[in-house]
């Protein structure tokens, strides 16, 4: 058996006090000092961690709020003096879409690695707008696995980056490819922070995240002395990104990279012939920010000879960038990835989808709605136990103090996430019965859509669906 | 009516020696009050300074909310779980206008924000646990939400339409709930009975024992079932033989000729909603001596129930298998309980095809257990998709008549129950809505430390004290109880003789974000 991509990870513990749903409300007059405190039998012990921290308590603006919502000593308190309320301060996490719940998520994977697990079923919405109207499907007696019997083990979540010609051109008969391709082991990569969420030491983190788990990493060209001086270690991991109108790199960086990303404008063509000039077997990938006509401007790009990578990027919600009813980016891809399939050219190239992907389950969605891999930002950023107050930048104060992480906590933790979002990716294929996440690419049989759902259950049924 | 017996004179010595007699419980409805000190309320009634003490409100009250005991000069804690809250307002005992003192302020519980969510709303829990104290529907003063959930689709968008006057009179007494789970006709046992629904699947390890042993003893009282889940046949269930389901899954745990032998039905667990299309994980430390010998397993190796049986593969695969079990008991029932991927309808002709009686689509947004998250919510199909789906397949396949559809993911009470069959399913398998009339709220916290908090989901000898089988089966069977009332009322307002009438009447239902004017079925 070859070996088996794994993502070595530790438990990273938080530096703060965990922000929870529930907080207790004990009004401590009119005890009636019974001594059965139902205090003491906690099943989760938090009076006395809670004792235990205020005792220890040094950061001020910190609340204990750990309570697991159980009621119990709600419920057995002698004299009903306690009562469980929401807690504000986590209702106020995050906007409306990076919930306080997907925050909360991102926090306990940062911190154990782990796939979250709990009790008594979904407890949910029906369904919601984005990622949420879709669910992907599971194997069953008939169909046991897709892709015929295999483990788990033998699941690949690898994918290609770059252009593969529908037919080999030959220029001798030793060189049959005029295109590199990069594989990597997972189909992500970690995309520029957006604007306001720059952090000169989160950069430096994602970078050795992206060399520790052999995914890659954008960043700006700008920004690359933020790396730090043992570039030569994390080049092979890196996509350089060149702005619109930016200078080109100097040629001795191009030579020693593997990829880079341009801006899309009208200057393309050349772009890629001078970069391609000065490095032939650099992948270029053009970013493509999905606005009014995002979709349409894919489309075109899509069908040229000279495009190895589209990066399709729509804004951190997931939107279409600047329109007053914006699409979902799952959507927006969708469609340019069957007018490809259309074309019969889809194959050709490579698409990174970017924007809103904030769980796991984004990740396999996005690539079933017809990505190949995706690029993430704020999960890593929420992974350092980022609050989302969207002030962030060199300088200015940050409520988490995240510009001053030790570095072990800092990658620790990004890691963390990445191999549980790994462990879901591989949890929710196996389901599916796909054994390689290639192949899971645009596969919408393996996904069931709630518009699709609803019009042949319901509409058969009871009409036209209102709005 | 009695069930069929086992011919024990046809079963190996082996099996006939561990069978033991099977307990009666009675179906009589007894109030099995909250077991806690102060239980959860809708509204809650705040008594300022201002109050003289003069007692006029516990004179008014008629639920007795305000207790004012014999020769104390306060008030005890008021009794705010018979409160009916401002509905009262309509009546000439409104506490709150009465009070001479102007002492008393009623408002809604902030608590209610952190109980329960979107599926299981407050009103849900608290009408449950209403239900289980009682053994019927909560007045309609309480102005509990009892049919609907929150979650914005599926059961929670679905309305049974009641016609203004029933087409058919029909007396309560004469309505029919009874299921038939053989439709075969097979020579095997014709297995009736008395109510649309049995009990799901919670494995020895995953509740405790007092929790197991509840839901047995309300599926005697019922004439119906419960399911041992994965792990193993306890001897405590033996007395339950007749009414307990033996579930064969994936790590075949605790799966031995003698469990098989013993009762009516066997259930193939293929998948489960919970978490559709994954395999178990049973860690380590709660391998503990019991449940090593209970599975026949080395004591703290954690156990894996792989996805799916490794020895099927095919519906032929299937086939082979049932025909094993059917060999080996050859009275008993066959159900596969699969999920709701995009081609349940296939899976379930093809059930019925390899020989089961009952074919059971676990919907994905169902289960008890712990499960991940990323499983719960977006793998596999909701049951209501489901089970039209696979009702009008098997119609069109023209076996509709010769299956039981049972289906479960995500019922919650006696109008689920009801829509679920309008939409084409014969009965359903209930969970959850158990588990709550024990006392569960969903906290959700069944495998963290030492299990569940409120001593349902947990093997911790400490946490399990809490509730005893007495309490739990009384308060399983006057939640039964209730759902019964509730089916019986919905079909009298319908005018419905029988369940079984109600099977695929789609048009007796409407969806709250469709237009609902297609022309009726004829």
């Amino acid at each position: 058996m070859p070996d088996k991509y794994h993502i070595k990870t530790k438990p990273v513990p938080a530096r703060r006090p965990k922000i929870g749903k529930v907080g207790i409300v004990d009004w401590r007059e009119d005890c009636a000092g019974c001594r059965n405190c139902v205090k003491k039998a906690c099943v989760f012990d938090r009076y006395r961690q809670e004792a235990e921290y205020i005792r220890n308590m040094s950061d001020m603006d910190s609340i204990f709020f750990q309570c697991m919502g159980c009621f119990s000593c709600v419920q057995q308190c002698t004299k009903g003096l306690l009562a469980l309320s929401e807690n504000p301060v986590y209702d106020r996490l995050g906007n409306r879409y990076w919930t306080p719940a997907i925050i909360e998520t991102t926090w306990n994977q940062a911190e154990t690695a782990k796939i979250p697990v709990s009790g008594a079923g979904y407890r949910g919405r029906f369904t919601g707008p984005g990622f949420d109207s879709m669910w992907t499907d599971m194997s069953e007696i008939v169909r046991p696995t897709r892709d015929g019997i295999h483990g788990r083990e033998y699941i690949s979540t690898a994918v290609d980056i770059g252009r593969k010609p529908a037919v080999l051109h030959f220029n001798s008969l030793s060189d049959i490819s005029n295109f590199p391709l990069i594989t990597i082991a997972m189909p992500l990569v970690i995309d520029l922070m957006p604007q306001g969420y720059k952090l000169s030491n989160v950069i430096k983190f994602c970078k050795s995240l992206a060399v520790q788990t052999g995914i890659l990493i954008i960043v700006d060209y700008r920004d690359l002395e933020l790396l730090g001086n043992d570039l030569d270690n994390s080049l092979a991991n890196l996509i350089l990104y060149i702005d619109r109108g930016a200078h080109l790199p100097p040629h001795s960086l191009l030579k020693r990279i593997r990829m880079v990303e341009i801006g899309d404008d009208d200057q393309i063509d050349k772009r890629i012939r001078d970069i391609k000039a000065i490095n032939q077997d650099i992948i270029v990938a053009i970013r493509v920010e999905m606005g009014a006509d995002g979709v349409a401007r894919a489309k075109e790009l899509g069908q040229k000879k000279n495009i190895e990578v589209l990066h399709l990027v729509a804004d951190m919600n997931g939107d279409q960038i600047g329109v007053a009813q914006p699409r979902f980016i799952k959507d927006m891809v969708r469609e340019v990835h069957n007018f490809l399939i259309n074309r019969g050219i889809r194959n050709e190239i490579t698409i990174i989808a970017g924007g809103g992907i904030a769980l796991a389950e984004h990740m396999a969605k996005q690539i079933i709605c017809g990505a190949d891999l995706v690029g993430i930002n704020l999960p890593l950023l929420i992974a350092l136990e980022c609050v989302l107050c969207n002030e962030c930048n060199d300088g200015v104060h940050c409520p988490v103090d995240v510009g001053n992480v030790k570095e072990s906590y800092g990658v620790g933790r990004m890691v963390n996430l990445v191999a549980a979002w790994h462990d879901q990716l591989i949890e929710v294929m196996g389901a599916m019965g796909m054994r390689e996440v290639r192949r899971l690419r645009g596969e919408v049989g393996r996904a069931l859509f709630f518009e699709e759902l609803e019009e042949a259950t319901f509409g058969k049924l009871f009409g036209t669906r209102k709005n | 009516m009695v069930p069929e017996k086992i011919n024990n004179s046809n079963l190996p010595e082996n099996t006939r020696k561990t069978q033991v007699e099977q307990a009666q419980v009675s179906r009589e409805i007894k109030p099995a009050p909250p077991r806690y000190r102060n239980e959860l309320a809708k509204y809650i009634i705040n008594r300022s300074d201002a109050c003289i003490h003069c007692g006029k409100c516990a004179e008014v009250c008629p639920q007795g909310v305000h207790v004012l005991k014999p020769g104390y000069k306060l008030f005890a804690a008021p009794r705010l779980n018979v409160c009916v809250g401002p509905s009262c307002q309509n009546t000439d005992r409104y506490c709150v206008d009465l009070c001479p003192q102007k002492a008393l302020r009623m408002v809604e519980n902030p608590m209610m924000k952190v109980l329960g969510d979107y599926r299981w709303t407050p009103d849900l829990i608290l009408s449950t646990w209403k239900m289980a104290e009682t053994g019927s529907a909560p007045p309609k003063e309480f102005g509990y939400e009892r049919e609907f959930g929150n979650s914005g689709g599926g059961f929670d968008r679905l309305k049974i339409k009641f016609p203004a006057k029933a087409p058919l009179e029909v007396k309560p007494e004469e309505v029919d709930t009874t299921l038939e789970l053989n439709r075969r006709n097979d020579g095997r046992p014709q297995i009736k009975l008395d109510v649309p629904w049995y009990g799901g699947g919670m494995s020895f390890g995953s509740v405790s024992n007092v929790t197991q042993l509840s839901k047995a003893r309300a599926a005697v009282a019922f004439n119906t079932f419960t399911c041992t889940g994965e792990g193993g046949y306890m001897e405590r269930l033996r007395p339950y033989d007749d009414h307990t389901i033996t579930q064969v899954a994936t790590g075949l745990f605790g799966v031995r000729e003698e469990t098989i032998q013993r009762v009516r039905i066997i259930e193939f667990k293929y998948a489960q909603g919970a978490k559709p299309g994954l395999g178990g994980h049973l860690l380590a430390d709660k391998v503990t001596p019991s449940v090593a010998r209970m599975r026949e397993t080395v004591l703290g190796i954690s156990l894996f129930s792989p996805f799916p049986f490794h020895s099927v593969y095919s519906i032929e695969d299937h086939q082979k298998h049932m025909d094993w079990i059917k060999h080996i008991n050859r009275h008993a029932l066959i159900s596969a309980k699969v999920s709701t991927p995009t081609d349940v309808d296939m899976v379930a002709v093809g059930s019925h095809s390899a020989g089961a009686h009952i074919v059971h689509i676990d919907g994905g947004y169902g289960g008890t257990g712990a499960a991940p998250d990323i499983a719960k919510k977006n793998i596999a199909m909701p049951v209501e998709y489901g089970i039209v789906k696979v009702h009008d397949f098997l119609t069109r396949e023209g076996v509709r008549d010769k299956v039981t559809l049972i289906a479960s993911g995500g019922l919650r009470n006696a109008y689920d129950i009801a829509k679920a069959i309008a939409l084409g399913a014969d009965g359903v398998v209930v969970g959850t809505a158990e588990l709550v009339a024990l006392g569960c709220l969903r906290c959700a916290r069944c495998e963290s430390g030492r299990g569940c908090p409120r001593g349902i989901a947990t093997t911790d000898p400490k946490l399990q004290e809490q509730l005893t089988v007495e309490w739990g089966s009384q308060r399983i069977i006057n939640l039964y109880n209730a759902w019964r009332n509730d089916l019986v009322d919905i079909l009298v307002k319908l005018g419905l003789r029988s369940i079984s009438e109600l099977r695929g009447r789609t048009d007796l239902l409407m969806h709250m974000d469709y237009t609902n004017d297609m022309e009726p079925k004829k």
